[in-house]
């Protein structure tokens, strides 16, 4: 074991990945550079065939993952901040996730799509959405939206080493938060959720960066006597319902805590699911922490307020025992 | 750029059989869809033969090509099995891709064909990741994209040859000019003359007769000359002409009409295919005896093919369980 900052996790693991195999290349928006710090240092170690800054253009980027991973490639494209996967959503909706099934499944495509999520920074309407509902819906697309830098490194040298398009998106603003990795080669399967805190009062789901402030409200119910427990998503396609429909088996309570937007968030699927498949069990209603459907604003008193916090989550999950 | 030669006899003979060939499938196919036999449209390529057949008659099984909507004629001379293809747009499990894609989606990775594509200027994007892929690969394979005059006024039509340009890929445009997008004339909607644009990227571009068989044979062989040997992109604009709609089935759903029948009799006057025929049989290549026999040896092969995918079974509404994601549920 050894503590990392997360994003030391991540260009870690993009180091190991393209050191494993050769066929793995990385292109994308001043990857260079690296605004984010994961990409730091990979084209003086890999070279300018395999490391590529490319110019502002997702549309192409998109495509040219598509077209690069049916020629045989791994490939790894880095699309800066979440919202640039909208400018290059064409390839990404119509190309990526439809083109395995669309030529009788005559190829695997293994592409890894790395991108920052999320609001909280004063970055305004156009780089602070999470777009992962919207791939969730597309069908032939993995979603990974690891919290702790452990994960973080799991996750993504499953994804690279895996043969289907995976998003890989990473919490922004989060790269500084420290965690223990396993030595060695550490995978983490997708599909797997982690159990964060046991307790048998409620049970409370996190995706991605919601996992801190689960865990702090679990903390605060505890000194009020109830009991969370708290399951980190880990990835949301696919989508670990066993574990979450066991815990609600033990608790009979649910509270999803996503920062999307709240109409057709992943918390909404995740709340349609156990509506569906735990409704026995159930014993009270389950309840959604999510963000208003609001565009994220730049004033930060009007944007934080938005955005899940201990002690909203704190309040929904309080209620619900208490009814 | 000029070309690197002219076509062998042999040649000249396998540009005519391509021809022929996507021709008499494409008849098929009209015929099988107005008679209700096809579960799905077609958009289909008589009168454009020339230009993929010339194109792709420089390719190699390794090269890759992207194709569009209008994608039979491309599959077909790249090399694509007509009995699979007509499968596929028989929705059967025969088909090249199980009847999961249909007519849009026509792809055999096996001999480079990317696929056909549902989205206008969506093969663009797809065949510089493969030229990227292509370069790395440092064997001289080339990447070929096929996209219509309506594709060239996408976004990433521009992009591609920034990026393409810049980074020197083995990628060859070519810009079938049918006189539609969809169903608006082309110059309704678009501005300038597309050969134009490459120029600002600094990539050739040559603009030929696109019903001119040896023609684009040759502006082919210098376009896809240039990409193997490591010099960048090129492009062709090749001016042809969509005799049949945009899709097949429009004539039962379109309220009006968006041209003159005399237009498209004044196009049947330079059709490609008699007019390659022509040259051959002035120039002593072949007779017309001889071209006859090989249009009953198509018609036969075409005829095979139907029957075949008639004939053949539908898929297990099961599989597509296995094809969103490898090995994984969807």
């Amino acid at each position: 074991m050894a503590k990392k900052r997360l994003i030391q996790a991540i260009n870690d693991a993009l180091t190991e990945e393209m050191e494993r195999d050769e066929r793995v290349i990385l292109f994308g928006e001043d990857v260079e550079i690296s605004m984010f710090g994961d990409t730091v240092g990979l084209l003086d170690r890999f070279g300018p065939d395999r490391v590529r800054n490319t110019p502002i253009c997702e549309a192409t980027l998109s495509g040219m993952a598509v077209g690069a991973a049916a020629a045989g490639y791994r490939v790894i494209l880095h699309m800066m901040f979440s919202n640039f996967i909208y400018t290059g959503f064409d390839a990404i909706a119509n190309q990526m996730a439809k083109i395995r099934l669309m030529t009788g499944g005559q190829i695997m495509l293994p592409v890894t799509v790395i991108a920052g999520y999320g609001g909280g920074r004063s970055t305004a309407a156009q780089h602070s959405d999470t777009p992962y509902p919207a791939l969730m819906n597309l069908g032939g697309i993995n979603v990974a939206v690891p919290s702790t830098p452990a994960d973080a490194a799991g996750l993504l040298k499953t994804a690279i080493r895996g043969n289907n398009p995976t998003f890989y998106l990473e919490a922004g603003g989060r790269g500084g938060q420290r965690g223990e990795v396993p030595d060695g080669d550490h995978l983490m399967p997708l599909g797997q959720a982690a159990i964060r805190r046991s307790g048998g009062d409620v049970t409370l789901v996190s995706v991605g960066a919601m996992m801190r402030p689960t865990l702090r409200a679990a903390r605060a119910l505890a000194a009020d006597g109830i009991e969370a427990e708290v399951i980190d998503c880990r990835t949301l396609v696919p989508l670990d319902t066993e574990t979450i429909k066991a815990s609600v088996a033990r608790t009979g309570r649910l509270v999803v805590v996503d920062e999307a937007r709240d109409r057709c968030s992943a918390a909404s699927h995740i709340a349609a699911v156990i509506a569906e498949e735990s409704f026995h069990d159930l014993r009270a209603p389950v309840r959604r922490v999510t963000v208003p459907n609001i565009a994220m604003p730049y004033a930060p008193n009007v944007e934080k307020p938005l955005l899940p916090n201990p002690e909203r989550i704190a309040e929904a999950a309080a209620t619900l025992v208490q009814a | 750029m000029t070309p690197t030669s002219a076509p062998s006899t042999e040649e000249f003979l396998d540009l005519l059989r391509t021809m022929l060939l996507i021709r008499r499938v494409e008849e098929r196919l009209r015929d099988d869809f107005h008679a209700g036999k096809l579960p799905g449209g077609v958009h289909l390529y008589i009168g454009q033969e020339a230009v993929a057949a010339g194109v792709c008659a420089h390719l190699n099984d390794d090269d890759w090509i992207a194709s569009t909507h209008r994608g039979h004629g491309h599959f077909l001379a790249k090399g694509g099995d007509p009995k699979a293809m007509i499968a596929e747009i028989h929705g059967k499990e025969t088909g090249i891709c199980r009847g999961m894609g249909g007519s849009m989606h026509v792809a055999d990775f096996s001999r480079g064909i990317i696929g056909a594509n549902g989205i206008v200027g969506g093969g663009v994007g797809i065949t510089v990741g493969a030229a990227l892929a292509a370069q790395l690969e440092n064997k001289g394979q080339v990447a070929v994209c096929f996209f219509g005059d309506g594709a060239a006024n996408q976004g990433v039509f521009m992009e591609a040859m920034n990026v393409g340009a810049l980074w020197k890929l083995p990628l060859v445009l070519i810009c079938e000019h049918n006189g539609f997008s969809e169903f608006s004339p082309s110059d309704t909607v678009t501005a300038g003359d597309i050969a134009d644009r490459p120029e600002a990227f600094d990539i050739p571009s040559t603009s030929v007769d696109g019903n001119d068989a040896i023609a684009v044979w040759e502006a082919a062989s210098a376009a896809v000359d240039h990409a193997r040997r490591g010099n960048g992109p090129s492009f062709v604009l090749a001016t042809t002409y969509r005799t049949h709609g945009h899709n097949e089935g429009e004539v039962y759903w379109l309220s009006g009409t968006y041209r003159d029948n005399s237009e498209i009799e004044d196009w049947n006057r330079r059709d490609p295919i008699e007019r390659l025929t022509r040259t051959l049989v002035e120039r002593d290549i072949c007779t017309l005896d001889e071209v006859g026999a090989m249009d009953r040896e198509i018609l036969d092969t075409v005829e095979d093919a139907c029957a075949f995918a008639e004939a053949s079974a539908v898929p297990s509404p099961d599989a597509v369980q296995d094809l969103m994601f490898f090995n994984q549920a969807p």
